[in-house]
């Protein structure tokens, strides 16, 4: 195995510039569509009293719970010693930063009053799980970040085991915390279990492989360097065994939920006769979201594949914004146990509706944008990514 | 009658103007000091609750209880919300027994709970509950987050979806906060009752400190049978209800 050199990307291609361009007019798109939002007030979303979490939430929590699970790749290479991830650490901690980033963007921007996001800093309610998340987010980067620099900075590589170490330990706090959020909220059906924690982080797993998988494919591409499959094929085959793993905590979640009687009346929403929702855990969820991609990554028709590896990992991101939609949306949709036992006539009940609408959507977007953005640019200012992945550099047992 | 020269004139303006401040600052200090005397301080030796009894509660009851808040808090104006935006602080529910088909009416709003999620789950501190067990949200301190609309079993608080204009002076609300029943605190502290129980004339509702042995809630609490709604959840609420 040779010694593995790191080197910035140029960055002065018109690709380049026109990346950039295309990102930062989503980037505004967004910046427009919350000032229609917050100028306006919430009316004019599709958010309610019922559904008080949109498509924003969808996409805040998607981009944080990838964020924690891009740093993955690093944490098995310092924490677990697979040498061979060791060359994509630095990649992985930054796109982990950068979707965090874009998550927490999404996140503050659609609150009822961003421009108090100073008091969600100052006054801590420690029974709150949400106020324990702004501390894990924010440590977060701090870990991170400090695991970067151990990593960059040749005389503190020997600490980057222990900080490593740290780094993924949190990472797990912060998506157990994240899985929480729901996991805790007794008055909702699809909600209350402490399943939610350890499935949130096993969705993390994949969601944040899939988007490291598609920029690690991509920045090799656009930048003509070599990428071998030696690392293509094991990052490929991870990701299969993450996606198939997920599926297994949604199985037990809704097999665990429909033992419950008190649970059948949610579990048929979800699974049998919840219109939108059901078609979107059946056909985008599940089928579109994870087998698919399953049959894509391990068929041997397409195994290998660097195109069908790019769309398995395009459809595991949609599959999982999808996941999220259902747990979120569909979760607020299904009323409150209110009176058990009795029917309610009127005042309150029935499945509640929301259309998300182009501005929520626009804000999504711009986060995934802000994310891209960040690690476009920073690749190109420090050194991340190894000048070369082939085969013969990255794989210390290649024959070659 | 002494001349007024310019001397004299400069000292008594200056006199008097000193004593109007001196005049005001004593009302300003009045005011604050005179609220003690006025209702006791709150601590936790009250519980404020109230008791619904669906047996005696009509729906108009609950129709002019609804306006009645309406009126005393300025909500149900909003213009651009629709459907699930609107406010609702207090609003009709009725009910049919699965088995025996018996349908009751009730008003729910917040259950000013002990234990309340919504206190729990808020990041800010601004979901709070007083001592004497009032739920309240600080306006102040409250960032939008909704995570406590989220938390809350009996869909009992709303967002301000729009910018509000023509605010009662007691009742401020801001677009992009949370908010909810108040059980009329500023009413409760000068030893009224809320305006939504005063604005039944029959004892289906009844008002009062849960403690206190002499009260009339604490005292039909003791004889008739009451619920808590969603008393699984043990989060022992403030509003009770009998009947259902």
């Amino acid at each position: 195995m040779s010694i593995i050199r790191y080197e910035q990307t140029q960055g002065k291609s018109l690709g380049f510039y026109a990346f950039i361009a295309g990102l930062g007019a989503f980037i505004l798109a967004a910046l427009a569509g919350v000032y229609y939002m917050e100028h306006n007030g919430h009316h004019v979303t599709g958010m309610s009293n019922r559904i008080v979490w949109g498509l924003p939430h969808v996409f805040a929590l998607f981009l944080i719970v990838a964020a924690s699970g891009a740093l993955n790749v690093a944490s098995i290479a310092s924490v677990f010693q697979k040498k061979i991830y060791k060359p994509l650490s630095r990649l992985s901690g930054l796109v982990a930063l950068a979707l965090l980033a874009g998550g927490l963007m999404v996140l503050v921007l659609d609150l009822g009053r961003p421009d108090r996001l100073i008091v969600a800093m100052t006054e801590y309610n420690f029974n709150s799980i949400f106020a324990w998340n702004i501390i894990l987010y924010n440590g977060f980067f701090a870990i991170v970040g400090v695991y970067l620099w151990m990593m960059f900075e040749r005389r503190m590589n020997k600490y980057s085991r222990t900080v490593g170490i740290a780094a993924f330990t949190w990472r797990l706090i912060l998506t157990t915390g994240t899985g929480s959020i729901f996991g805790f909220l007794v008055a909702r059906q699809a909600y209350d279990a402490v399943m939610m924690a350890p499935m949130f982080v096993i969705m993390s797993f994949a969601f944040g492989l899939a988007f490291f998988i598609l920029i690690l494919m991509a920045s090799y591409k656009w930048t003509e360097r070599q990428l071998g499959d030696a690392i293509v094929n094991r990052l490929s085959n991870l990701l299969g065994v993450f996606v198939a793993a997920v599926l297994y905590f949604v199985a037990v979640y809704h097999v665990g939920n429909l033992y419950l009687a008190e649970n059948s009346g949610v579990e048929n929403f979800f699974l049998v006769d919840g219109g939108i929702y059901t078609q979107l855990f059946w056909y985008g969820q599940i089928i579109l979201g994870s087998l698919v991609p399953l049959a894509l990554l391990y068929s041997p028709a397409t195994r290998g594949n660097r195109t069908m590896l790019g769309l398995a990992s395009v459809l595991i991101i949609i599959g999982g914004l999808v996941q999220l939609y259902v747990i979120i949306i569909g979760g607020q949709a299904y009323p409150m146990e209110l009176f058990p036992g009795k029917e309610i006539l009127e005042g309150y009940g029935g499945i509640a509706a929301y259309t998300p609408t182009l501005a929520e959507l626009m804000l999504g977007l711009g986060g995934i944008a802000v994310s891209l953005i960040a690690v476009t640019y920073l690749i190109k200012f420090l050194p991340f990514l190894p000048e070369s992945l082939a085969d013969d550099v990255a794989d210390p047992h290649h024959k070659g | 009658m002494k001349e007024l020269n310019r001397r004299d004139f400069i000292k008594t303006t200056t006199a008097t103007s000193a004593g109007v401040v001196t005049i005001a600052s004593g009302i300003t200090l009045t005011t604050y000091a005179a609220r003690p005397k006025e209702s006791d301080p709150v601590t936790n030796e009250k519980r404020w609750g109230m008791l619904i009894d669906t047996n005696k509660l009509t729906e108009s009851n609950i129709d002019d209880m609804v306006n009645a808040c309406q009126e005393e808090h300025g909500w149900g104006n909003e213009t651009h919300s629709t459907g699930d935006q609107k406010a609702g602080w207090i609003k009709k529910v009725k009910v049919k027994d699965k088995a025996t088909e018996r349908i009751s009416n009730l008003a729910l709003m917040c259950q000013h709970c002990e234990e309340p999620p919504c206190v729990d789950v808020c990041p800010t501190n601004a979901s709070m509950k007083r001592e004497d067990g009032i739920v309240l949200v600080d306006r102040h301190l409250c960032i939008g987050c909704r995570y406590c609309m989220m938390a809350c079993p009996y869909d009992a608080r709303s967002f301000v979806h729009e910018t509000l204009t023509d605010q009662k002076t007691h009742m401020p609300r801001g677009k992009g906060t949370v908010e909810a029943c108040t059980m009329c605190v500023h009413k409760v502290d000068k030893g009224e009752a809320p305006a939504c129980v005063a604005s039944v004339n029959s004892d289906a509702v009844v008002f009062g400190d849960l403690y206190d042995p002499t009260s009339k809630i604490n005292q039909t609490l003791k004889k008739v049978q009451s619920t808590q709604i969603r008393a699984d959840l043990n989060l022992n609420t403030g509003v009770r209800y009998s009947g259902i």
